[in-house]
């Protein structure tokens, strides 16, 4: 599958909103036990954030990392289903913000959770070409779950952002091989005008979340000469914790490899965002040398799959913005009817 | 004052400052005005340069507003912050992330880029700065 010959991360940016409702808090109101929630709590945007907020705040931090200047960037594309206007780009929003070039490519990826990383195919192949000299790949999302509806113990807010640029010796990990699988499968769709998503139970599981994630996967394994041991970590998408760990169950991929790279737990499935912080919690340990497979996945439905090797621009770049630790500490916990209010589910 | 609805020119105008705390600084006497100015305020020279302003600065003092604005109501209580930039530039704005209790007088805070309403009759989402305390590393 293709290898990647020249593009490679510059510089990654988390964003997690401070406010935090705990699985157990909705539990409560909706007479569900406690004992069996799929995470502990998730992350919540504030009354004044949004998709392009959290995108810029996670940029911002991308950009410090990468030391390079916002108007070096000729690309910014936003992966989320949770754009603030149904028509009118979030990129030139955040691009704007930022202060990136004029001439700049912007559009937003729709593609369930897997649309940040499907930003990444963009913008590594743009800079592959030539096209550019760095771009901005973002996952953002203020992910609505109906209330009283099991996607509401999960869906979370959240945004991840990379610079990428040409391969040099001072990036923070430089991408070898990419592969996208995608088939026509009905498991999660939001028709327009639609507030709340419908998912279809029946394929949630396996013929949704694990056939992708594992073809994928195993095609960009196989293809590349490479087993479960030339890899030192496995990011995956993470609609719960269950299901990245029943992924690596299968694939014998031991969970010293996996859960570091757990973030659902504490931060909710911030779907297009969500592998993308998983890598970016990742990067925030990772030592030059070490190669990663990051694997999104979204629903309708397909996974994106990566191998990264870590560079030696990691252990100095690193430590230019705040960790996904340090985003995560910041932390405010609210009930179940601030957290109405915060996601507009209040309508007077 | 005109009522503060289906205004997008005026926020359209208003972006380098309230996106990126962009104006122009005066050679002569160094005061920082927000966005293009031909004459500076404070000494009225006729050179100025465009600059951008770090986006890091204190805190001078805040209050907390209960009477909000029309088109704030619905962040009713929400703190006001007096910011002295890197720079020196006093500016005036929303403190965000933030109760009372977390504030001090003197601590660092940064701009961040929040909503800050939705426009009246156009539904237009105005984004703009806000401050808060500087995440820490
Ligand atoms: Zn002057």
């Amino acid at each position: 599958m293709p290898k990647i010959r020249n593009a490679a991360i510059h510089g990654y940016g988390v964003y997690i909103p401070m406010f935090r409702i705990k699985g157990a808090e909705l539990a409560k109101v909706w007479g569900k036990n406690a004992s069996d929630l799929p995470v502990k709590e998730k992350a919540v945007a504030g009354l004044d954030e949004d998709t392009v907020t959290m995108a810029v705040e996670a940029s911002k931090y991308a950009l410090k990392r990468a030391g390079v200047d916002a108007s070096s960037i000729s690309a910014v594309h936003v992966g989320t289903e949770s754009k603030p206007y149904a028509v009118k780009p979030s990129g030139t929003l955040v691009a704007e913000i930022l202060g990136t070039s004029r001439k700049t490519t912007s559009a937003d990826l729709e593609f369930a959770c897997k649309a940040g990383t499907e930003a990444v195919q963009f913008i590594t192949a743009l800079v592959e070409a030539g096209r550019i000299d760095y771009g901005l790949a973002i996952g953002a999302d203020t992910a609505q779950g109906r209330p009283g509806d099991a996607l509401e113990y999960t869906a979370a807010s959240g945004a991840a952002a990379l610079v990428i640029g040409p391969a040099k010796n001072d990036c923070v990990a430089k991408f070898d091989y990419s592969v996208s699988f995608v088939t026509d499968t009905p498991d999660f769709w939001r028709r327009s005008y639609e507030r709340y998503p419908v998912h279809a139970s029946r394929f949630t599981g396996e013929p949704a979340y694990f056939h992708h994630t594992i073809s994928a996967v195993n095609t960009i394994l196989s293809e590349n000469g490479y087993s479960v041991n030339d890899i030192d970590y496995f990011v995956f998408h993470q609609p719960n914790v269950k299901f990245p760990l029943a992924v690596a169950k299968v694939l014998s991929i031991p969970t010293s490899k996996v859960v570091p790279g757990l973030v659902a737990d504490m931060v909710g499935n911030t779907y297009a965002a969500c592998s993308m912080v998983a890598l970016a919690k990742i990067l925030d340990i990772a030592s030059p040398g070490q190669r990663i497979l990051a694997t999104s996945y979204g629903s309708g439905a397909g996974s994106d799959s990566f191998v990264l090797t870590v560079c030696d621009g990691i252990l100095e770049k690193r430590n230019r913005a705040p960790t996904y630790t340090e985003l995560l500490s910041r932390r405010k916990e609210i009930d179940y009817s601030t957290y109405l209010k915060y996601r507009d589910k209040i309508r007077m | 004052m005109k009522p503060l609805t289906s205004r997008p020119p005026f926020y359209w105008r208003l972006r380098p400052f309230i996106y990126r705390l962009e104006g122009s600084r005066c050679s002569v006497c160094g005061h920082f005005h927000p966005l293009n100015r031909v004459v500076c305020r404070r000494c009225g020279s006729r050179t100025l340069e465009r600059e951008r302003l770090n986006n890091a600065g204190r805190l001078v003092n805040y209050t907390v507003v209960h009477q909000a604005q029309e088109g704030f109501e619905k962040t009713t209580p929400y703190l006001v912050g007096w910011v002295e930039m890197d720079d020196g530039t006093n500016l005036v704005g929303q403190l965000t992330d933030c109760d009372p209790q977390d504030l001090k007088v003197g601590m660092t805070i940064e701009m961040v880029v929040r909503k800050l309403r939705v426009d009246g009759d156009s539904n237009l989402i105005v984004y703009g700065v806000k401050f808060r305390p500087l995440v820490q590393r």
